[in-house]
Order: C-alpha cells, then sequence, then structure tokens
C-alpha cells in the first residue's frame, strides 16, 4: 500500500528560510535510506505559498485567492510518497525522519486510496463511469 | 500486548531485518546462524518492548542484540577453542574486539553487508527454488508461513527448503561476500533472475485461480529498488527495475472488475499507473545510459516502454519492437522470446508474417506444452479469417493452461468466434 507523508508548514518555511547546510544533510542521508531500502517513491518539496494561490469553489462562482495563506501550520511544505506494507511501517519510517524544522510541528502520514478501497463502495455503473471519465481525462491532456 | 505495539514491532523488524542479518553474517560468517541470532533479537524485543515501550531507535536496539548474541556465540566459540582459528578467520580483522561492534552506527557499511546477503542468498550452489525462498526470507523479511502462501506450497516444504539452503551454504562454506570481477557477472545474472521469478510468479500466476498474487510483485519490485540504489553502475540492474516497474504500472488494467485477466491490447490504458510509468522509463534511460549494449533486461524493459508510450494500442511502435526482439533473440536462443518476436512481427508487417515465425518454432521442445504458443496461432488466424482453425487452437491453449481464469478466457473467445 501507499501513503503519502506530508511535511506541514512552519513560520520559517513560509517565510522562505532555507533549511541550514546540516539539515539537507541529514535529509539527504535519509532520503538515500528510503531509496536503498527500496520504499520512496516519489518526494518533494513545496515552495511557501505566497508563491502560490488557491481557487475558492462556491456554487459556479469560482475566485482566485493569491498566497500566502495564513494558518501556517495547516500548509503544506513537502512530500513524499511511500510504498509499504502497513501504516505501521510507514509511522516506523517517518519516526526515522530527522526532524525536519527547528521548531515545533507535524508530519502527516495518509493512505493513498487504490482500486480495492473502492470496489467496497461504489456501484459497477460508477466505477464505469469512473472509467469514462478517467479516459476523457486522457483524452483532454493527448489534445 | 497492545496490537498496536505488536504491529509497531513488525514493522520494525521488516524494515530492519535484512540489514541486521546481514550484519550479524559479516560477523559470523554465516547467514544461517545470523538469522537465528536476529530472530533471537526479535523474541527479546517482542518480550521487552510491550513493557518498556517501543525504543526511540528500534532497529538499533535490535541490531545490538543480534550482535550481543553473535559476540557471546563468538566467545563460546573461543573457549571450546577447537575452532579458534577458524572462527578468528571467519570473523576477520575488524571483530578484533567484538564490543566495538556493537557501537559501530547502525549505518556502517549497511549497503555493502545487504549486497552481501542479497549474494549469498542467491548463490548458485542452490537450488532456483531454495535461492528465491531464501531470498524472500532473509531480505524481504516474509515468514515461512507467507513464502508458502504466496508459492501455494504447504509450510513443512517451504520451511525445510529453507533450513537445507542454509545447511548447503554452510557445508560449501560460501563466504559471505559479494564476487570479484570475473564471477560477478555471472552471479549478479543469479540475482537479478531471482527477483524476475519472485517478480513473475506473483504477476501470472502458474497455477491456482488466483491471478495476480499483489504482495510477492510489490516485493520483488522492491527488492529491484533495492539493488538498484546498491549497485548503482550496473545497467541490467536498472533494466530490471525498469521492466518491473513498467510490468507492474499495469496490474490494475490487467484484470476486470470479476477478476478475470484483460489482454495488453484491450487494457484501459487510462487505469496505468503514471507513477510507475515514470520511474520505470527513468529506470531505463539510466540502464541505456552506463552501457552499449543492452542485456536482456533492459531489452524487455525497452520493449515494455513501447508499450507504456503508446496512449492507444493502436499507437504503439511494432517496427521498434520487433527490431528489440531481434537484439534479445540473439542473446537468449529463449524459444519464448522467438514467440514473442513472431507475434510482434505480425503486429508491424501482417499476420502471414507471423503466422510463417510460429510455424517455424511450433516443433521447440520447450513450446511443446506452451499454452501461449496456440493461443497466439489463434489471434493471428482470427485475424486472417480462418475462424475454424483459431477455435481448434484456442481450445488446444485451454486445456494446456494451469490457471482457471486464464481458461476461462481462452473458452470465451473460442465461443465468441464460433
Amino acid at each position: 500500500m501507499r501513503f503519502m507523508v506530508i511535511v506541514k508548514a512552519t513560520k520559517d518555511s513560509e517565510a522562505g528560510v532555507m533549511p541550514s547546510q546540516e539539515l539537507l544533510e541529514a535529509m539527504g542521508r535519509y532520503n538515500e535510506e528510503l531509496v536503498k531500502a527500496g520504499v520512496l517513491l516519489a518526494g518533494e518539496g513545496l515552495h511557501p505559498s505566497s508563491r502560490g494561490a488557491r481557487v475558492r469553489f462556491d456554487g459556479t462562482k469560482r475566485t482566485v485567492i493569491d498566497g500566502p495563506f495564513a494558518e501556517t501550520k495547516e500548509l503544506i511544505a513537502g512530500f513524499w510518497i511511500l510504498q509499504v506494507r502497513s501504516l505501521e511501517e510507514a509511522i516506523e519510517w517517518v519516526k526515522r525522519m530527522p526532524n525536519p524544522h527547528n521548531e515545533q510541528s507535524e508530519v502527516e502520514i495518509r493512505q493513498v486510496f487504490d482500486d480495492a478501497d473502492f470496489a467496497d463502495v461504489a456501484t459497477p455503473e460508477q466505477m464505469e463511469r469512473e472509467k469514462r471519465l478517467r479516459a476523457q481525462v486522457e483524452g483532454a491532456q493527448r489534445s | 500486548m497492545t496490537g498496536r505495539t505488536h504491529r509497531a514491532i513488525e514493522a520494525a523488524w521488516r524494515i530492519d531485518a535484512p540489514r541486521i542479518i546481514a550484519a550479524v553474517a559479516r560477523m559470523t560468517g554465516d547467514v544461517g546462524t545470523a538469522e537465528d541470532f536476529a530472530q533471537d533479537a526479535l523474541v527479546a524485543a517482542l518480550r521487552a518492548w510491550p513493557e518498556q515501550g517501543v525504543p526511540d531507535n528500534p532497529g538499533a536496539w535490535l541490531m545490538a542484540t543480534a550482535k550481543r548474541r553473535a559476540i557471546d556465540f563468538i566467545r563460546r566459540g573461543r573457549m571450546l577453542d577447537r575452532k579458534h582459528e577458524e572462527v578468528a578467520y571467519e570473523i576477520g580483522e575488524d571483530t578484533g574486539s567484538p564490543e566495538d561492534a556493537i557501537h559501530e552506527s547502525i549505518d556502517d557499511d549497511v549497503g555493502d553487508d545487504l549486497l552481501r546477503l542479497i549474494f549469498t542468498a542467491c548463490h548458485p550452489v542452490l537450488s532456483t527454488e531454495a535461492r528465491v525462498a531464501l531470498t524472500l526470507r532473509l531480505l524481504g523479511g516474509l515468514t515461512t508461513e507467507e513464502i508458502a502462501r504466496a508459492f501455494l506450497a504447504p509450510v513443512p516444504t517451504v520451511a525445510q527448503r529453507i533450513v537445507r539452503a542454509k545447511r548447503t551454504l554452510a557445508e560449501a562454506r560460501v563466504p559471505f561476500d559479494v564476487p570479484r570481477a570475473e564471477e560477478r557477472a555471472a552471479r549478479l545474472g543469479s540475482v537479478l533472475e531471482v527477483i524476475y521469478l519472485i517478480f513473475n510468479e506473483g504477476y501470472a500466476a502458474t497455477s491456482g485461480d488466483t491471478w495476480m498474487r499483489t504482495d510477492l510483485c510489490d516485493e520483488a519490485l522492491r527488492l529491484a529498488r533495492v539493488l538498484a540504489g546498491l549497485m548503482p553502475q550496473e545497467s541490467e540492474v536498472h533494466g530490471l527495475a525498469a521492466l518491473l516497474e513498467l510490468q507492474a504500472s499495469r496490474a490494475r488494467a490487467r484484470v476486470d472488475a470479476d477478476g478475470n485477466p484483460v489482454l495488453l491490447m484491450d487494457q484501459d490504458r487510462s487505469r496505468w499507473d503514471r507513477l510507475l510509468i515514470q520511474r520505470g522509463l527513468a529506470s531505463l534511460e539510466r540502464a541505456q545510459q552506463l552501457t552499449d549494449t543492452l542485456g536482456p533486461y533492459t531489452l524487455q524493459g525497452a520493449i515494455a516502454a513501447c508499450h507504456a508510450r503508446a496512449r492507444t494500442p493502436g499507437e504503439t511502435d511494432w517496427e521498434r519492437i520487433v527490431a528489440l526482439y531481434d537484439a534479445l533473440t540473439e542473446i537468449t536462443q529463449s524459444p519464448v522470446v522467438a514467440l514473442n518476436r513472431a507475434v510482434a512481427v505480425a503486429m508491424a508487417y501482417g499476420p502471414e508474417a507471423g503466422l510463417a515465425l510460429i510455424d517455424d518454432i511450433a516443433d521447440e521442445p520447450a513450446l511443446r506444452s506452451y499454452h501461449l504458443l496456440p493461443a497466439a496461432r489463434a489471434d493471428l488466424l482470427h485475424r486472417l479469417g480462418r475462424d475454424a482453425e483459431a477455435v481448434r487452437e484456442l481450445e488446444r491453449a485451454a486445456s494446456m493452461t494451469q490457471n482457471d481464469r486464464e481458461r476461462t478466457l481462452l473458452l470465451d473467445r473460442a465461443a465468441a468466434w464460433r
């Protein structure tokens, strides 16, 4: 199963303060360990929200809100996608991560949906619609 | 004990078992005893952690405990003194003071030790089955029960296989090491083969009614990724990783909602896993950069990439696939590869050309009981409008396959063409 490991933002990360050389090296070693264990599928760090935007949905209305955003601790600063056998294994890997910030912060672990998760809740018609939708999205990306 | 603690111990064990076994094997020179000591450490953890709590660094705890057992064992050997010299030789110079080993950072030489462990588990002195079982056990952290379930084999059979494999390694005095230059290529071939076999066992289950055994595929893929991290300069390691990533990218599309297999050309490509495709193509590029003459896994990866790059079946570059199969046939001399090449030729240059090639190889002993040969013939006969012959070939194929679902698929198609 796959998990997304989400590093939350801090005041520093939102201010665009780059991590120390020491932390970069520690993270590099940690990433290497993930690679060598064959569990790291993907991972990226994100720029501060000041370089992002939000689109607010309200009925048919769409409003663009420019960053930065206020609720720092709820923002995302980076993520990994891990392939492991259980939530516990993901937790164990996350506990081994160097502290990503020099203030208190949280790292969130969320399981990525796979087809089996939908099988229980989706009717065959819904699955079929989802399939068509995916095909259309693919078509749109191609054109 | 709470379930949570138990699962946390299992998770730490799964992550750390291979490197603990590897580190201890470097001290004792024997993977069999190394695994015993690692298991001892796990038992100690199961006893201690529920009361004391899981330590901050469970990996280091397990490693130190296992190493301490190994040191006791070596000391006992010294006191007995009979095998003194032998042990001193086996543990090498860096254990002059055994206690030092405990204080070593657990990161030290992890890569090298793991490589030694992989090469030892895949040693050619062992039968293929033994290599597969031992690799899953020592490197995958799978229990004997899990391996037995994955291979639909009785637990005692697998347990015996593992015990015998360890004994064989000890008796043959297989050194715990990564082979040197001359031997290295052949031994690496054995390692890649084992990983490939594990993947295939999961990908196309040869018997029983389960089409895919995802855990085996995941584990093989993980091992290929591990190896690519440990041997970044070996083209074929990346080639194998590319092949497995690309094959696995199609896993979701390979079975329909009822669990029946869906053939490559009929698959809903929007369900292919883009992340794995991207990883597979990246691995392939690395493999190709490292050498001028592509090896068999890289060639197969390159063929899989032709499919991955085609957004629709019609966009498939069959001429390139034929060229890649030409190169692959030359290296492997395998009749199965020749059959796949014939199918590619039929796609690139028409069914008659393919059929002629299949008829050339139909009498190969290796293909006589291979159900995919009549299945491929049937497909080409159908495209030529010779449905009566096609149906006969499908029925022949159905009588040859061991996989229930595949048999159903073949017979359904026969019924549709009748």
